[in-house]
């Protein structure tokens, strides 16, 4: 197994190189701090933030208020765009009702509704988790139809011929045939969800990863700006990791059937 | 083509029938001198027509005949006749143009568990592991689990899979793939098995074991069996009868009676396939479907 410590070295190679140009950069290169903070500064941001908080929250105070917009908001996802999709999928009528709603709003940017949304649910949570939701359930929602109209109708057949019901077919056999396309889904669904996340926190919001960097850069602090971009990079590294993980572990004939 | 060859499609093809089959004590087809028997499958004056580009494309013209108990039926023809097609009617998953089909004198409608189908590509669970595959049936019917558990080992048993029992599906082979299909049909315990080219994604040697085993099943179990075959050499192995079909629109321009799988099953070798006769079936049904 040579190939693949070839692709880890050329992973860490990489990183390593975008590392050493910042150094580069912020030292011999001499861009100024507000363009590119140096790693220091960033590091010491980082530091700062951790121990004394930033704007009244300290940093894994940001980071968990953020955190549980973004599980609240996903969870929802998870519970009524995954069946909502799958049914669709099935049932054409149910597809006929729900597609022209979801395919306008889709590829609306999120600002352009998250007014509206204000304008209902006011500025608290109720509005960013709506915005965070509606983020979340379009990708969701598509790949599940997608992933029940993909399915061969041999297997539907072939169930049928075994004596299942039309209900016993959705729940033993679409479903558990859909869920590689489901999860699918469910990873673009966080990304989406993310890049979301600031827009989420820039209306009326005191505390979040978002809102901080926002904040942020509103005083022109860099190195904050930095540190924050950072640090939501990884934990979505993470956050997608863990599902890639769970799928793993429920979808274990996916790549292999 | 010679107009010898002409000359024997539109005559029928009394050569064939002429070889005698002596013997043979197995199921027969039906014929006019034994009087009516009970037929299992009646297909009455079946059409199939697509909708195509330029107004319908006939697939099936006028297919007209019976299933008999315990009959092995194979259905030769050349690709795009329209044998799949034929299959496809009698499950139940699409319904003919014109002309009706019966199960026991009932219509068909749709699909039920009193058709089992085996495909060409089994569209088995991968989520479930093979005895999960092969409960699927009597569990979706309702039937208590301490029922249905020991007839899962009993089929198991009976395509040699036991110890493959716990396996994934995707550890499987192609071959054992097809095993646990046919085991999957089986428990329901159906009244007529319909294999659509089943063996056809086969390598030669897994072939050869799992047409043993659909042989071996059909001796012991008495079951119907309906078998689309684009092989000439497996239908003959296989079949108590077999019937052949044109190429566009698919109509039956042959069915005979053949005996070899019969003797296959006493000798406990298939070595007839290398006997003259068997030479001169083979033969003759290569070129009726070649000259289609």
């Amino acid at each position: 197994m040579k190939r693949p410590k070839i692709e880890r070295f050329l992973t860490i190679g990489t990183v390593a190189a975008i590392f050493i140009a910042w150094i580069l950069l912020t030292t011999v290169g001499g861009v100024k701090e507000l363009f590119i903070p140096s790693p220091k500064s960033v590091w010491q941001a980082f530091i700062d933030t951790f121990r004394d908080g930033y704007k009244g929250s300290t940093l894994l105070q940001h980071i968990g208020t953020s955190l549980k917009r973004l599980v609240i908001a996903y969870l929802l996802v998870v519970v009524t765009a995954v069946p909502l999709g799958l049914l669709s999928g099935y049932n054409s009528k149910i597809r006929a009702i729900l597609e022209p709603i979801i395919e306008f709003y889709r590829p609306l940017p999120p600002l352009a509704y998250y007014t509206i949304l204000v304008l209902w649910m006011g500025i608290d949570e109720g509005s960013k988790l709506a915005l965070l939701y509606l983020a979340g359930f379009a990708p969701v929602y598509i790949s599940c139809v997608a992933g029940v109209v993909r399915i061969k109708e041999d297997y539907i057949y072939g169930a049928q011929t075994l004596g299942a019901t039309k209900r016993q077919i959705f729940f033993y056999v679409i479903f558990p045939a859909a869920l590689t396309d489901v999860f699918t889904g469910l990873r673009t669904a966080l990304g989406v969800e993310y890049t979301t996340l600031v827009a989420a926190e820039m209306v009326a919001a005191t505390a979040g990863i978002g809102w901080m960097v926002l904040d942020a850069s509103n005083y022109l602090r860099s190195d904050v700006v930095f540190m924050g971009v950072i640090i939501m990079g990884i934990t979505g590294i993470l956050l997608d990791k863990l599902i890639q993980l769970i799928e793993k572990k429920i979808v274990h004939w996916k790549g292999r059937a | 083509m010679s107009d010898t060859w002409k000359d024997k499609l539109y005559e029928p093809s009394d050569e064939l029938i002429a070889v005698e089959n002596v013997n043979y004590e197995g199921p027969e087809p039906h014929t006019e001198e034994e009087g009516p028997r009970e037929e299992l499958i009646s297909i009455d004056h079946v059409d199939l027509s697509y909708s195509g580009n330029t107004g319908p494309i006939k697939a099936l013209e006028n297919i007209n005949f019976n299933i008999f108990p315990g009959e092995f039926v194979c259905v030769l023809g050349p690709s795009g006749c329209g044998k799949s097609t034929l299959l496809k009617i009698i499950a139940g998953f699409i319904s003919p143009t014109e002309g009706s089909i019966k199960l026991d004198g009932n219509e068909i409608k749709g699909t039920d568990w009193h058709r089992g189908v085996v495909f060409q590509h089994p569209p088995l669970f991968e989520w479930y592991t093979v005895r999960s595959n092969i409960a699927f049936g009597p569990k979706m019917r309702g039937v208590p689990k301490e029922e249905y558990e020991p007839l899962v080992e009993e089929y198991l048993k009976k395509v040699g899979l036991s110890e493959f029992a716990d396996k994934k599906i995707y550890e499987l082979s192609g071959g054992m793939k097809q095993r646990v299909s046919i085991a999957r049909s089986l428990i329901n315990d159906p009244e007529i098995l319909l294999m659509d080219e089943p063996f056809g994604a086969l390598d030669a040697l897994t072939r050869e074991s799992v047409q043993d085993l659909t042989r071996k099943i059909w001796w012991e179990t008495g079951k119907t069996i309906f078998f689309i075959t684009h092989d000439v050499e497996e239908a003959l192995l296989l079949g108590s009868r077999i019937i052949v079909l044109s190429r566009h629109p698919g109509r039956v321009i042959e069915d005979i009676p053949v005996s070899f799988s019969r003797q296959v099953i006493q000798d406990c070798s298939t070595d007839v396939k290398f006997s003259a006769e068997f030479y001169k079936y083979r033969e003759q049904l290569l070129r009726l479907i070649n000259s289609q």
